[in-house]
C-alpha cells in the first residue's frame, strides 16, 4: 500500500516538475516546428502496410490543424507551407477521400492571409480527385469555382461547370450556371446564384462557406448604395466624412451595420466605405475585371 | 475430433487466463475515447475516421494476438517438457497441431466478434446523435453492414497469419518465429509489388524471379478492402469468395506443411 502511494507521489511529482520546467523553458520554437518526415506519397504507401486509410485520416487531421493553427496564429507570418503536401498525401493514401479534395481545394484558393492563396494548387488537387473518380461532378464543379472566384476567369469557369453537367448524375442548373459565366462572368447575380446552390451542399462546412460569402456580397451591395449616398449627400464645409453627418442629416438612422453586425467603416478623407478589420466577413472579395 | 476440440478449447482458457482478453477493453477505449477526440478535431469525417480506426484496430489487435501465441503454441509445449505427457496419449501429431490451431483461431474469432460489436456499438451511437442533414453528408451509412465484409476478410488473413506463426514454431524458437512471421506479414502486404516488377529491371531472370515469389508468398493485401467498405464502394460477392478460398488454400497448405514437419520432428 505504501509503495503504490509512493508511486502515485512519485507521478505527480514528476507531473508538477514538468509543469514548472515548461514554464521556466517554453518550448516555443520546437512546437512550432514543421516538419513533414516522408514526402513521398509511394514510400509512405508502403511503409504503413496496408494501412492506408488510417494514414490518411492522420495526413488529413494533420492537414486541418495546419491550416487552422497559421490561419489562426497571429503571432508569426503565416505560411501554409506544407497544405499542400499534407494533403497530396492525404488523397494519395486514400484516393476516395471526398472531403480532403474538396475542402482542401477551398483552403488552398483561400487569399492570404485566410489561406495560401494558391488556386492553381486548388486545382492539381481537384485534378487528382478526377483521376481517381472521373464520373464524380463536383470536383469539375469545384474547379469551376476556384475558376472562377479565386483566378476570376469566367470563361475557364464555364467550360468546368459544362464538364461537371455532362457527368452522371449532375443536377440540371450546371448548365444554366455554364452560360450565364459567358455572358455575364464578372457580375454578382452570377455569384449571388453559385453560392445559393452551394446551400444545398451536403457538407455542412460548404453550406456555412457559402452562407459567409452570402453575406459577403450583401455587403458589397449594401456598401454600393451607402456609397451612393455618401455621394448624393452635400457634406458641411470644413468637416471631414463621418456617420453622424449622415444621421443628423436625415440620411440615415444610425451607424450602419454590416450583415455580421459590425460597424462599416467610413474613411474621413476619401469618404470610402468598408468593412471593418474586426468584422466576420473581413476581407471582402475584390470586384472581378470586367471581361 | 474430440481430440482436437479438448486441444482448442484447452488453447482458448489458456489465453483467457493469459489475460489476452484485456486487448478488448483497450479497444473499446481507444474506439470511445477516439469518437469524442476526432469530433473535435476533423471537419466532419468522424465516422469515417471511427470506421478506419475500428478496422485498422482489429486487424492490429488480432495481428499481435495471431504472432505472440502462435509462435509459443508448440515451442511453449516443448520447453516445459509436457509435449511429452501429451504425445503420450492418444493423440496424433496431427491432431495435436489441428487442436492447437483450432484453438487459437477461436481466441481470434471472439476477439474479432466482440470489437465488430464494440465498433457497431460506437458507430450505432454516433448515427443516433447526429442530425439527418449532417448523416446525409456520409459516404455510406454509419451502421453499414458492409463493415462485415471487411470484418470477414480481416478474419481470414489473422487465421492466414496464424497458421504462418504455428508453422514456424514447429522448428524455431519463440523469438526466430515471431521475426519470420512478421518478416512475412510485410512481404505478404507488399506482395503486390512484385506482380510488376518487370516494369522496374530489365533483367528477365529477376522479373521471373519476383514472380514466382508473388505467387509463393501469402498475397496479404488482397485481403485489404478496409478503403472500399468505408467509402461505400462495391465489393463483388465473387472477389470475397475467391480471396476466402485463396486464403482457405494457403492455410491448409501451410498445417499439412506444420503437420508433416512436426510429425518428424525428434523429441528424445
Amino acid at each position: 500500500m505504501i509503495r503504490s502511494l509512493a508511486a502515485c507521489a512519485c507521478l505527480v511529482l514528476a507531473m508538477v516538475l514538468q509543469i514548472w520546467r515548461d514554464q521556466g523553458f517554453p518550448r516555443r520554437e520546437l512546437d512550432t516546428q514543421k516538419v513533414l518526415y516522408v514526402r513521398s506519397p509511394e514510400v509512405l504507401k508502403r511503409l504503413v502496410l496496408g494501412f492506408d486509410a488510417l494514414a490518411a485520416d492522420v495526413y488529413w487531421i494533420r492537414a486541418i490543424q495546419h491550416y487552422g493553427g497559421d490561419r489562426l496564429d497571429s503571432g508569426l507570418p503565416r505560411r501554409y507551407e506544407l497544405l499542400y503536401p499534407l494533403l497530396d498525401m492525404t488523397t494519395s493514401l486514400d484516393p476516395y477521400f471526398n472531403i480532403a479534395y474538396r475542402f482542401g481545394a477551398i483552403f488552398l484558393s483561400e487569399a492570404y492571409p485566410g489561406g495560401p492563396g494558391r488556386p492553381d494548387q486548388a486545382v492539381a488537387i481537384l485534378r487528382k480527385g478526377i483521376a481517381a473518380q472521373p464520373g464524380k461532378w463536383q470536383y469539375y464543379h469545384d474547379i469551376a469555382f476556384v475558376h472562377y472566384f479565386s483566378m476570376r476567369d469566367p470563361v475557364a469557369a464555364a467550360t468546368w461547370f459544362r464538364r461537371a453537367a455532362a457527368q452522371p448524375g449532375a443536377p440540371n442548373w450546371l448548365m444554366p450556371v455554364a452560360a450565364a459565366m459567358l455572358t455575364q462572368g464578372s457580375d454578382r447575380t452570377s455569384a449571388r446564384f453559385l453560392w445559393q446552390q452551394m446551400l444545398g451542399a451536403d457538407q455542412e462546412w460548404l453550406r456555412r462557406r457559402a452562407t459567409h460569402a452570402l453575406l459577403q456580397l450583401d455587403a458589397l451591395d449594401q456598401i454600393d448604395r451607402l456609397q451612393a449616398l455618401i455621394g448624393s449627400t452635400p457634406k458641411p464645409p470644413g468637416e471631414s466624412y463621418n456617420w453622424f453627418w449622415l444621421v443628423r442629416s436625415g440620411r440615415l438612422l444610425g451607424v450602419p451595420l454590416d450583415p455580421s453586425g459590425t460597424p462599416y467603416e467610413l474613411d474621413p478623407v476619401t469618404g470610402r466605405v468598408t468593412v471593418a478589420q474586426r468584422s466576420l466577413l473581413f476581407p471582402l472579395p475584390k470586384p472581378m475585371d470586367p471581361r | 475430433m474430440r481430440a482436437v476440440r479438448s486441444i482448442a478449447l484447452n488453447v482458448f482458457r489458456e489465453s483467457v487466463r493469459d489475460r489476452v482478453p484485456y486487448n478488448l477493453v483497450l479497444f473499446a477505449v481507444l474506439l470511445i475515447g477516439s469518437s469524442y477526440l476526432l469530433a473535435q478535431l476533423t471537419a466532419g469525417q468522424d465516422v469515417k475516421i471511427i470506421k478506419d480506426l475500428g478496422l485498422a484496430a482489429t486487424s492490429v489487435f488480432g495481428l499481435f494476438i495471431a504472432i505472440f501465441i502462435g509462435i509459443g503454441l508448440v515451442s511453449k509445449e516443448v520447453e516445459r517438457r509436457s509435449i511429452y505427457a501429451l504425445l503420450a496419449k492418444p493423440i496424433s501429431r496431427p491432431q495435436f497441431i489441428a487442436g492447437k490451431y483450432a484453438g487459437l483461431v477461436l481466441t481470434l474469432a471472439v476477439n474479432v466478434a466482440v470489437m465488430t460489436a464494440a465498433m457497431y456499438a460506437v458507430l450505432g451511437y454516433m448515427t443516433w446523435i447526429e442530425t439527418p442533414a449532417f448523416k446525409a453528408s456520409w459516404e455510406a451509412p454509419g451502421t453499414d453492414p458492409a463493415l462485415l465484409k471487411a470484418m470477414a476478410l480481416i478474419f481470414i488473413e489473422l487465421m492466414l497469419v496464424t497458421a504462418i506463426a504455428l508453422f514456424f514454431s514447429t522448428f524455431s524458437s519463440p523469438i526466430l518465429s515471431a521475426a519470420l512471421t512478421f518478416g512475412l506479414y510485410v512481404a505478404g502486404s507488399l506482395n503486390a509489388d512484385l506482380r510488376n516488377f518487370e516494369q522496374v529491371v530489365d533483367s528477365r531472370a529477376a522479373a521471373w524471379l519476383a514472380r514466382g515469389l508473388y505467387h509463393v508468398l501469402p498475397d496479404l493485401s488482397a485481403f485489404d478492402i478496409k478503403t472500399q467498405v468505408v467509402h461505400g464502394l462495391p465489393v463483388p460477392a465473387a472477389y470475397l469468395w475467391s480471396t476466402a478460398a485463396y486464403g482457405a488454400a494457403y492455410i491448409m497448405a501451410l498445417l499439412l506443411g506444420t503437420m508433416v514437419i512436426f510429425s518428424k520432428r525428434d523429441f528424445k
